[in-house]
């Protein structure tokens, strides 16, 4: 608090420094669209605590909508959950300043779907069969060992925290783009009202708000991509130009020096590691258990490449943004200083749009913050409710207690995501959901392979899981904790690559052999409370 | 907390061959050799991207493909 006051202080001191710089005023039409949307989803929001009615008094219905989401909300609810307004704002963003190596996006996207397809059923159906509504209820009945499970939920929290603050993170930059003043007392008022209204609704509604307010917000996101095409093809006659914008080193990787994999093995690792790691981030999970059947995930393994393709031609907005030459227009100085290269896709429709057309692809992206932002709160909820509190605190809380105490606590997360954007640099949250995705994957063994084999020793995979979150924040500490990019001298060759991918080998690695001295040592364990029929 | 299993255990045959499938997109996508290039361009879009936005639908394409034989 004490911090905010001194920058507010410090911010109210240069005011007349401000006053002759070219800043951008209050786009009063972009502004009055993109209240009326937010107005409407508000409603929305509320409403949704009516729609196919539960008693959301309990933690089931409360935290997982019942569990009776069809294929068309699962796939908007997924859709909203993977596809974030942090992804819409930072994956163009690379593309503006980086250029190629942003649309490792697209290879991530789409691979983890053929996972999805022969994985998540399995997690489905062990998980109906039991009543388990986190990985780590999960982890907790298949190894039967409380320390593990707790391993698995307190990687689960704190990985979601930073993640809940980068959407918050996003809405700031819309806010921003509609011209509201970025700095003063009234700064953060904008983003306090988004917050209570998200707040309200999660509590009262649960996860069917942010499951209806998805469609809403996928709809939107459709159109304002389908408008950017259009302008494209319009303006341009089609992408080339667009492409020719962009200058040759950043067009496609830059080929690997001698002795080194370059940027080759950098590329491959970000997306098989981000593909790996998304289905172990609590919020994926909770979509995936919150559907009725399994063949609902089965099908939208087919069907959820579609945002995967929206997802390109929206990297692609970074190009376009370079074409525009969004970033020497001096209307936007000011903001590309404050936002940096996060500024590039609100400035681009800004450029590209009317106003009233700019602020309706605002209140998408704005929009597109509320729905992750819902379901990672529910379930950091779910995970603090079912394996902390009730592990370890009070294990005789009633299914009435559980659903308070989750209410509850959804609102405290979300309280510590708020103080992450306001009280924190925003470099260091941008650091901390590097870790976090870092950190997240090290739960794979446990979680993943969990449900394939119950071969490994439980406290072999605890050890491997803390080797793995050791050598992964070491790895990303050596950069100064700028990216998340570790070199390996492999064979004399020079590996670079996503260091969650070698905290993940290694972690893997001291598991195996772990297993196989603690068998020797004594008899294998035996506890387990799934059986193989529950997996199909 | 009771839940209606809709899915009867002995519905769900043993994994079929045709599931390999889906391990195609694996080091298509992954062996960045493969489509690191400018050149051939198809309506603007440089190798790099079209190839990999070719196989997102490829891909959806192989997993409908499989959901469809192994159902």
């Amino acid at each position: 608090m004490l911090r905010r006051a001194e920058r507010a202080l410090r911010r109210s001191a240069v005011p007349s420094l401000s006053r002759f710089e070219k800043t951008m005023p209050v786009n009063w039409i972009a502004l009055t669209v993109f209240v009326i949307c937010f107005a409407g989803v508000t409603i929305l929001g509320f409403a949704s605590a009516n729609w196919r009615k539960g008693d959301l008094d309990l933690i089931h219905e409360w935290g997982l909508g019942g569990g009776t989401f069809g294929t068309l909300i699962t796939w908007f609810l997924i859709g909203g959950d993977i596809y974030t307004a942090y992804t819409f704002i930072a994956i163009p963003a690379l593309a503006f300043g980086a250029g190629a190596i942003a649309f490792f996006a697209v290879p991530y996207t789409t691979l983890i779907y053929p996972i999805t397809f022969v994985v998540f059923p399995r997690m489905w159906s062990v998980c109906r069969r039991h009543g388990y509504i986190t990985a780590a209820d999960f982890v907790r009945g298949r190894f039967g060992n409380r320390w593990l499970a707790l391993a698995v939920a307190v990687t689960g929290l704190v990985a979601t925290m930073p993640y809940i603050a980068l959407q918050l993170v996003g809405l700031e930059v819309v806010i921003a783009g509609l011209g509201l003043p970025t700095t003063g007392v009234l700064s953060e008022l904008p983003l306090l009202i988004a917050f209570v209204i998200l707040a309200a609704f999660t509590y009262t509604s649960g996860l069917r708000a942010p499951a209806s307010i998805a469609v809403v917000k996928d709809v939107m996101v459709y159109i304002v991509i389908f408008a950017a095409i259009g302008v494209v093809i319009y303006r341009f006659g089609g992408f080339g130009p667009i492409f020719e914008a962009v200058p040759a080193a950043k067009l496609v990787l830059a080929t690997p020096p001698a002795g080194s994999t370059g940027a080759y093995t950098t590329y491959a690792t970000l997306a098989f590691g981000s593909a790996a790691a998304l289905f172990m981030y609590p919020h994926a999970l909770t979509a995936i258990l919150s559907s009725s059947t399994r063949d609902v995930i089965r099908r939208n393994s087919a069907l959820l490449p579609a945002y995967s393709l929206v997802l390109a031609f929206l990297t692609l907005l970074g190009f376009m943004a370079i074409k525009m030459g969004v970033g020497s227009n001096p209307l936007y100085t000011d903001l590309f200083k404050r936002y940096s290269n996060t500024f590039a896709v609100p400035a681009l429709f800004l450029d590209i749009f009317p106003s009233w057309f700019a602020g309706f692809a605002f209140a998408a992206i704005g929009i597109g913050a509320l729905v992750p932002a819902a379901i990672m709160s529910i379930a950091a909820a779910n995970l603090w409710t079912r394996n902390i509190h009730l592990e370890f605190i009070n294990p005789r809380a009633t299914p009435q207690q559980e659903a308070k105490m989750a209410k509850l606590v959804s609102l405290v997360v979300k309280l510590g995501a708020l103080y992450f954007v306001v009280g924190l640099e925003k470099d260091f949250v941008i650091t901390l959901q590097l870790l976090g995705g870092v950190w997240i994957i090290q739960t794979l063994p446990a979680v993943l392979i969990g449900l394939y084999t119950r071969w490994f020793n439980s406290w072999a995979l605890l050890v491997g899981w803390a080797v793995g979150m050791g050598f992964g924040t070491y790895a990303v500490a050596q950069t100064g904790f700028k990216n998340a990019t570790y070199t390996l001298s492999i064979f004399g060759t020079q590996v670079p690559a996503f260091a969650a991918v070698y905290a993940l080998i290694a972690n893997i690695a001291v598991a195996v052999v772990l297993t196989l001295v603690f068998n020797m040592a004594a008899r294998p364990e035996r506890r387990d409370a799934t059986v193989a029929a529950d997996y199909v | 907390m009771v839940h209606r299993i809709d899915d009867d255990p002995r519905r769900h045959k043993r994994a079929s061959p045709w599931r390999w499938l889906l391990l195609i997109p694996y080091p298509a996508l992954l062996w960045v050799p493969f489509y690191n290039a400018v050149e051939p361009r198809f309506l603007g879009f440089p190798f790099f991207y079209t190839y990999q936005m070719a196989f997102v639908v490829l891909t959806a394409i192989i997993t409908a493909v499989v959901y469809l034989i192994t159902d």
